[in-house]
């Protein structure tokens, strides 16, 4: 057992600082405000998940077996709901994000304490009317509410969801903002934005496009709603509107939210790397620029979801160029990423093997988006089980990785305990192989021709095998899932205690106790090194070697 | 088990092996990347391995090098769109003189009509080797029109007419589908194409009960609706004539030019206002709620057929019972 892990017996920290319901429902530390996301982002992962796994079950076989039709198609489109807007979109922000920005740049909270509270609040508002729309009915247009469908023909609960994902926006511009002003206004003495950890840059980015683009979606469901209650002639032709330009402004924002899910988890591998290979990273300046890159050149790639839909062809060819253009900036992460690791002195501890499971999804996941640029194979595979697989690669396989890994390497932090390595590594594994499990056949379902959001395919009985090990395989990621949360749970009360630098670190949280303080240190650090000094930490062991 | 697993689309146009060929190149690409980055990552996770007295050399990074993986996938990355886009261009761009089919979609079915007045639900027979060119439409929300095995797809919208084309290859049954998520029966809303040899075409056109060719259908329409009223030959007609329009340039009244196309006509008779003919007034009142799809279709194939020299004559289009339609003046 290593020196270092000398029990830290409960020191006054955020956890045990107050106690009581209140103590946690108004307060306005950025830890507890994160641990309250934590939770509540983990109940919607739950809920999520668990209608994923019907569908999964409904297409085991090619008949309608399991579930009627519009139950099937009310399953999907709250599945998506709840992925995209209720885990998604907030899940590295609001939690790691919320947890490790002020701490990362040596700040005692971010700028605006109740403005934090208040979008949590906002999300759990939103999220109690998704969980009203569901139990009362749902909705059954797919998560992307295509005009006039939504506006003129279903008889669900559009409205209330549509004000579910209007509220949550909210939520998601307040963090946006908060971290925008944190990061300009409260960096510590010395930490310049050449010092600035690339978690974050990425934040930073996430930050840029959550306050330019969500607003966007929220008139749009505004404008859905005018033409459902009002009759108001937007997007249905027969009023005189034009349903693409609904499908303009949809993926105006939801393109980039694509982004928002993965930028933040980029930042999270490029924080684990560095630790597990002992080394300063490749390239800061152009990884930390790439996030940038992609914020910007994000807004400008929204009609490829639209190259069948009906657009000239002049427009599907620019957009087509601009997003082959945006895989660069992707391209450069992983190539540094990589680059990292050369010369290292590489361990093998589970935030770095899913950093290795992060890069292996995340390459095929951006190597299939390749395919969905080039207009000539999109016409044929969009709108199929090509798409659902390759961003399922991006942003589960993606962003997901990510997430899991950040909750491993800084679950010491967050709650100064360590979680058992054996356990961890052997879900990382599991994961890994239930995800490649689920979604690989997708890829090869999607070049047969196997359209999306089909509940019964008794006339294609030819599709079945690949579905049958699509199943299997969610079920081997349920359980992938379902572990880290049974072995948190558990390491909070059996868990060894943690030391502050447990995997001997670089970067200002790890300064700091574990858990930390409520103002995080007792006095503002000064900033006199490198993000990322590998070089002048001296090696010791770590936890999970040997 | 094994017989029924296909792991690879059937190809049966002629657009399929083009597609197949970029996919194949790409396949092989980013199978290259995927080796050369797991590669990399698992050699390095080995070679580098921390143990005892070995030390990470630090390295700051290098910017030729960076400068080198840009450009290069930039290169890859641009001949894959002039690829692809070139395909794009010929899915999008329907041969002249291709046989034309118009599609209702509608939740949950496929209406086909066929120029010669054939009509058939939920499936197409078409002959190999001709080129065809479907001009679609939707009686509610956005369908898409699929046929995998052709590597077609085009979503097909409501107010509005899209276009696709294909010239089949192999004689066969393949999968219609439709792609675009559609309501409660969106997955019941499939058909099939059937390629069939010249020889069985002619065969299954001649055993099927058709009614008029679809122009003379249109013809018809044209009279008892009124529109031959106003639409004449000579010169006194209050609307232009519509003799030899289709395809040409027309000179707008605020001055736009706009290609008098199957959208443009469908337009004109729906929301006449919209866009009016120089020299002509606003005056023809909305047939909105009055024709159905297909009978716009109908309109659509006879004023199409007045720029070819065979089908209906002016004469025949002029001799037209009493107007049922009360002109707006």
């Amino acid at each position: 057992m290593s020196t270092t892990a000398i029990a830290v017996a409960e020191h006054e920290n955020y956890l045990n600082k107050e106690y009581g319901i209140k103590s946690w429902l108004l307060t306005t530390d950025h830890k507890r405000i994160a641990l309250l996301y934590l939770m509540s982002i983990t109940f919607f992962f739950f809920i999520g998940g668990f209608f994923a796994l019907l569908i999964r079950l409904e297409l085991l076989t090619p008949a309608g077996d399991l579930v009627q039709a519009d139950t099937y198609n009310k399953l999907f489109t709250m599945h998506g709901m709840v992925m995209v807007f209720f885990f998604l979109i907030p899940v590295v922000p609001a939690t790691l994000g919320n947890f490790l920005v002020p701490m990362m740049i040596g700040a005692k909270d971010l700028a605006f304490p109740r403005i934090n509270l208040l979008s949590w609040y906002l999300y759990m508002i939103g999220g109690v009317l998704i969980m009203h729309c569901m139990l009362t009915g749902g909705v059954d247009t797919g998560w992307t509410f295509y005009t006039p469908y939504s506006t003129a023909f279903t008889n669900t609960k559009i409205i209330e969801a549509g004000l579910a994902a209007f509220v949550a926006g909210f939520s998601s511009i307040f963090t946006g903002l908060n971290f925008i002003v944190t990061v300009h206004r409260m960096r510590a003495p010395g930490m310049t934005w050449s010092r600035l950890p690339l978690f974050i840059w990425s934040q930073y980015a996430t930050s840029i496009i959550m306050i330019l683009g969500t607003p966007v979606i929220a008139i749009t469901i505004v404008l859905v709603a005018a033409e459902r209650l009002f009759h108001l002639g937007i997007f249905d032709p027969k009023l005189g509107g034009d349903p693409l330009l609904f499908q303009h402004l949809f993926w105006f924002y939801s393109h980039p939210a694509v982004y928002i899910m993965i930028l933040p988890s980029m930042g999270i591998i490029s924080e684990i790397i560095p630790c597990f290979s002992r080394k300063r990273i490749f390239g800061y300046k152009f990884v930390a620029l790439s996030s940038i890159g992609i914020a910007v050149l994000g807004f400008l790639v929204w009609a490829h979801h639209m190259f069948v839909a009906g657009m000239s062809v002049y427009a599907a060819l620019v957009f087509s160029f601009l997003s082959f253009l945006v895989a660069i900036p992707s391209a450069i992460k992983i190539f540094n990423w990589t680059a990292t690791m050369y010369k290292g002195s590489i361990s093998y501890q589970t935030p770095m093997l899913y950093a290795f499971g992060f890069l292996g999804l995340f390459t095929i996941g951006g190597l299939t988006g390749l395919f969905l640029a080039s207009l000539g194979i999109d016409v044929h595979v969009t709108d199929t089980y090509f798409v659902v697989a390759h961003f399922h690669y991006i942003m589960v396989g993606g962003v997901l990785m990510g997430y899991l890994g950040g909750m491993h390497f800084w679950w010491p932090k967050i709650s100064g305990r360590m979680y058992p390595e054996g356990w961890g590594r052997l879900a990382a594994l599991i994961v890994f192989i239930g995800f490649n499990l689920t979604f690989f056949p997708q890829f090869i379902l999607g070049y047969l021709g196997m359209p999306r959001r089909y509940w019964d395919y008794s006339h294609m009985p030819e599709f079945q095998i690949l579905n049958v090990l699509s199943t299997a395989g969610s079920t081997i990621l349920g359980v992938g899932y379902l572990l880290p949360m049974v072995y948190f749970l558990w390491s909070m009360r059996y868990g060894k205690l943690a030391p502050d630098n447990p995997w001997n670190a670089a970067g200002l949280e790890w300064k700091t106790s574990s858990p930390p303080t409520t103002y995080n240190f007792d006095e503002t650090p000064v900033v006199d090194f490198e993000a990322y000094d590998y070089e002048h930490i001296p090696d010791r062991e770590v936890p999970g070697e040997s | 088990m094994f017989n029924n697993f296909p792991l690879w689309p059937e190809r049966a146009s002629t657009m399929a092996g083009n597609v197949d060929a970029l996919f194949i190149f790409l396949l092989v690409l980013s199978g290259l990347m995927c080796v050369l980055i797991y590669v990399l990552i698992l050699y390095f996770a080995a070679r580098y391995r921390k143990r005892p007295g070995h030390v990470a050399e630090q390295i700051e990074g290098s910017t030729p090098l960076e400068l080198t993986w840009s450009i290069i996938p930039m290169g890859i990355f641009l001949v894959i769109f002039f690829w692809g886009a070139v395909i794009f261009f010929q899915e999008r761009t329907p041969p002249r003189g291709a046989t034309e089919v118009y599609v209702v979609a509608k939740q949950w079915m496929w209406k086909l009509q066929h120029e010669d007045g054939q009509r058939e639900i939920n499936e197409l027979h078409v002959p190999v080797g001709r080129d065809i060119k479907m001009i679609m439409t939707s009686q509610d929300v956005i369908h898409s029109f699929y046929v995998p095995a052709f590597r077609i797809k085009q979503d097909v919208l409501p107010g509005r007419y899209t276009t696709a084309w294909f010239r089949a290859t192999q004689p066969g049954t393949y999968h219609l589908f439709c792609a675009e998520y559609c309501g409660t029966q969106h997955s019941g809303m499939i058909g099939q194409v059937v390629v069939m040899e010249p020889a069985q075409y002619e065969a299954w056109l001649g055993g099927t009960t058709s009614g008029a060719p679809l122009a003379v259908t249109g013809q018809r329409l044209f009279a008892e609706l009124g529109c031959s009223t106003c639409h004449r030959s000579d010169t006194q007609g209050r609307g232009p004539d519509l003799q030899g329009v289709f395809g040409k340039v027309v000179l707008l009244e605020d001055g736009r030019t706009v290609t008098a196309d199957e959208n443009y006509i469908r337009e004109s008779i729906l929301t006449p206002g919209a866009k009016v003919v120089s020299g002509y007034k606003p005056i023809m009142p909305t047939f909105q709620g009055m024709v159905s799809d297909e009978q716009l279709n109908a309109l659509v194939a006879y004023i199409k057929s007045l720029s070819q020299s065979q089908v209906p004559t002016k004469s025949a289009a002029a001799t037209s019972p009493q107007p049922q339609i009360q002109q707006v003046q």
